[in-house]
């Protein structure tokens, strides 16, 4: 804050009224603070090229969990068997799909983020949609290593691609885990070249502005990108086309997945609202995770107070209220009709999401999810400061967790036969968790520092396209149609 | 001959009606004795699992006992014994969940069998199944000296990460079949007997066809005690309780 105090305090021989609104303007919204685009290329090349020893101490952290945690457990888990999580009759899933759902849900508001506002043409959205696809992407990593894990037989788990082999058989395609295998692939390829695509320009201005083995990379890379008007004109209308085709797919993922418990004859389950149900949650829990990495990133990477104001998180903070009110009406809709159903296995089942032994999961969830973003996102000031933010964005994605725990294990503990039901205790799902959230920071880390973090194009082109002009004493911001 | 050729893609799971095996079981004559559940083990080379992983509930039996009374200590009456195993659903809950179709329908027994070695363990078609009647290979289970000696060579020893559950012991049925044919008659009625139902010694099961009126089975399943489990949920189940008899 002091360091743009000090660029844009209003000059003191402000004679006109209206000057001082401009100076608000200017520091309110990076569209309307232009920066020669010079100084904004060596910004963003800076950011990327410091590293501190803070930096490379919690790197070194991660990597360390992650080889303990993620490839150490895992290779235990595969040489002995699911024994070793905590999964039992007639609890065959667990935290494994729990964490795979939560991160299927973290990855989908990268892209809600960056494809539905770029689609609105919401200008808020210039400076941090790499950020948010980069969480897409890292976020599905994550999702299919949980996928893995969970398999009893990982080391044959290409059976669920259809390719052809002699025996002729193929994927069952009747099964929603088919469906699912193929929408998250489908996913993870669209949202890479979603990320892609975006970032060749950016690619090349770091290739013009680096050396050594840097260079190479962002040479081949960037794929001779030089800027030319048919480059562009072809890279606008690549982006454009995916803009459009990756939303349908990034609801399709999440319905698909809600279809693998919605198809399930178990009670508490069998659910015609899960698809948008899920949907909702997981961009509940994506927008908070974009708000909580903004704010990380805003606050320790060099220049990112530019980059990243307040106004982004007003907006954001408005988005996760609006979402937290829709996922209160898909959770209420899908409580209500469930009870009203009258099952008796459904109603045992409801009853014991909030008063059995793990009720005050059910509790956290809707406090976390509905009652602190509805009490406080309403106030501007609660939106615009950041690290209040981060708190909700933590609460809700805590929540969203524990609504997945909910419906996964804690579902399946109740079921048709009462002779069976019993509780789920975790086993080495805790530790593989902690190395997916420690390998999606690690790769995010790593991401930061071999990409620009910020569409410097986007933003360049965004500033080009706003004026600001005088109308009598009104000042009227205008943007033009670039696209 | 039969002709047997790959199963085309179709949506359509309902089979004939000729050749389906049935069970019948009597719960008032079950005495609980869990003599099944250890004849189901012995025939199906069903490893023995530990006493921790047993206590957390991860005992692998293709049967089981299941035991309820009704009222609070000490006021209780205990309700007759319920044996479940893998019900044979005509419409299978965990056939089409499968997405390897490791668990298929055997268009010639009529019955769901698991392919071991096609199985990647998903358990989807176990949390699918509203009988639970599904066990699955937490682990590689030790078998010591001697117990090897006593695995039967007609039945697939699993290894870890697989789904498995009852088959009606269809090596029985296979070897029955065989032999009938062999001798140029048909199988007549009694003549296979799955382990649990050979080791019931209050004969509380009866095994046969159920596609034909005259069977044993078909006769008791039709007198008027039988019902089915959870026979609200579509499955078209092939084992019949019998309950309520004076």
């Amino acid at each position: 804050m002091s360091e743009q105090k000090t660029l844009y305090s209003p000059s003191s021989s402000v004679a006109h009224s209206g000057d001082d609104e401009l100076e608000h303007l200017r520091r309110e919204h990076l569209m309307l603070d232009p920066r020669p685009r010079g100084e904004m290329n060596a910004m963003v090349m800076e950011a990327m090229l410091t590293t501190s020893w803070k930096f490379k101490l919690v790197f070194a952290f991660m990597a360390l969990v992650v080889i303990v945690c993620l490839f150490g457990v895992w290779g235990y888990l595969i040489a002995e068997g699911i024994g070793v999580a905590g999964l039992t009759n007639p609890v065959y899933w667990g935290i494994f799909l729990v964490n795979t759902v939560f991160w299927i849900g973290i990855s989908h508001a990268g892209t809600f983020v960056s494809a539905l506002l770029r689609v609105f043409k919401a200008e808020f959205r210039r400076p941090f949609t790499r950020a948010a696809e980069l969480l897409t992407t890292f976020g599905l990593v994550q999702a299919g290593l949980s996928i893995f894990f969970h398999m009893g037989r990982v080391w044959v788990s290409y059976w669920l691609f259809p390719y052809p082999n002699e025996r002729q058989l193929w994927p069952n395609f009747h099964s929603a885990l088919s469906w699912d295998f193929l929408a998250i692939n489908t996913y993870l390829l669209a949202s890479t070249m979603y990320l892609f695509l975006p970032l060749i320009p950016d690619l090349a201005m770091a290739r013009d502005r680096s050396t050594g083995w840097r260079k190479v990379f962002y040479r081949i890379l960037s794929l001779g990108f030089r800027g030319t008007e048919g480059e562009w004109t072809h890279l606008r209308i690549a982006m454009n086309i995916f803009a459009f085709a990756i939303l349908p797919v990034m609801f399709s993922v999440h319905t698909i997945v809600s279809w693998d418990f919605a198809t399930a004859m178990r009670p508490g389950w069998n659910s015609t609202i899960f698809g948008p149900y899920f949907v909702i949650g997981a961009l509940q829990s994506g927008l908070a995770a974009v708000a909580m990495v903004l704010v990380i990133v805003r606050s320790t990477m060099k220049h990112m107070t530019y980059f990243i104001r307040e106004e982004v998180f007003d907006a954001l903070g408005k988005l996760m209220l609006v979402i937290s009110m829709a996922w209160a009406y898909f959770f209420f809709n899908d409580y209500m009709v469930q009870w009203y159903g009258g099952d008796q296995f459904t109603e045992k089942l409801l009853h014991f999401h909030e008063a059995g032994p793990l009720g005050w999961m059910w509790f956290a969830m809707l406090i976390f999810n509905v009652a602190i973003p509805w009490l406080t996102l309403w106030n501007r000031k609660i939106r615009r400061n950041p690290w209040a933010l981060f708190a909700i964005g933590l609460g809700v994605n805590v929540a969203m967790w524990l609504e997945r725990y909910i419906i996964i294990p804690l579902s399946l503990t109740i079921n048709f036969m009462p002779f069976t039901w019993r509780m789920y205790v975790p086993g080495v799902e805790v530790p593989l968790g902690i190395g997916t959230l420690a390998f999606f920071i690690l790769l995010y880390m790593a991401a930061s520092k071999l990409i620009p973090l910020v569409p410097v194009w986007e933003v360049q082109e965004g500033q080009l396209a706003h004026t600001v002009r005088r109308v009598g004493k009104e000042v009227v911001v205008s943007v033009a149609e670039m696209e | 001959m039969t002709e047997y050729k790959i199963p085309e893609f179709s949506a359509n799971w309902a089979e004939e009606d000729k050749g389906k095996w049935g069970l019948v079981v009597d719960q008032d004559l079950c005495t609980g004795c869990q003599a099944c559940v250890t004849a189901c083990a012995m025939e199906n080379n069903i490893p023995w699992v530990g006493e921790a992983d047993a206590a957390y509930g991860r005992a692998m039996h293709w049967i089981r006992i299941e035991r309820f009374w009704e009222g609070e200590y000490p006021n209780v009456r205990a309700t007759p014994f319920q044996p479940v195993m893998c019900q044979q659903c005509g419409e299978a809950p965990c056939e089409p969940v499968c997405p390897v179709f490791a668990s298929v329908h055997s268009q010639v027994e009529k019955i769901n069998i698991q392919v071991y070695n096609r199985c990647v363990g998903t358990r989807f078609c176990a949390n699918n199944c509203p009988y639970i009647a599904r066990t699955f290979n937490w682990r590689d289970y030790e078998r010591p000296e001697p117990l090897p000696n006593q695995l039967n060579p007609d039945v697939t020893v699993r290894r870890r990460g697989v789904m498995e559950k009852c088959t009606f012991c269809i090596q029985r049925i296979k070897r029955a079949e065989d032999r009938a044919k062999a001798e140029g008659r048909e199988v007549y009625d009694g003549e296979i007997e799955p382990a649990c139902v050979q080791a019931c010694p209050a004969e509380a099961l009866t095994f046969g066809r159920i596609d034909d009126p005259e069977s044993q089975v078909s006769k008791k399943a039709k007198s008027g005690r039988g019902v089915k489990l959870l026979e609200d949920l579509g499955t078209v189940p092939r084992v019949t309780y019998l309950k309520g008899g004076a």
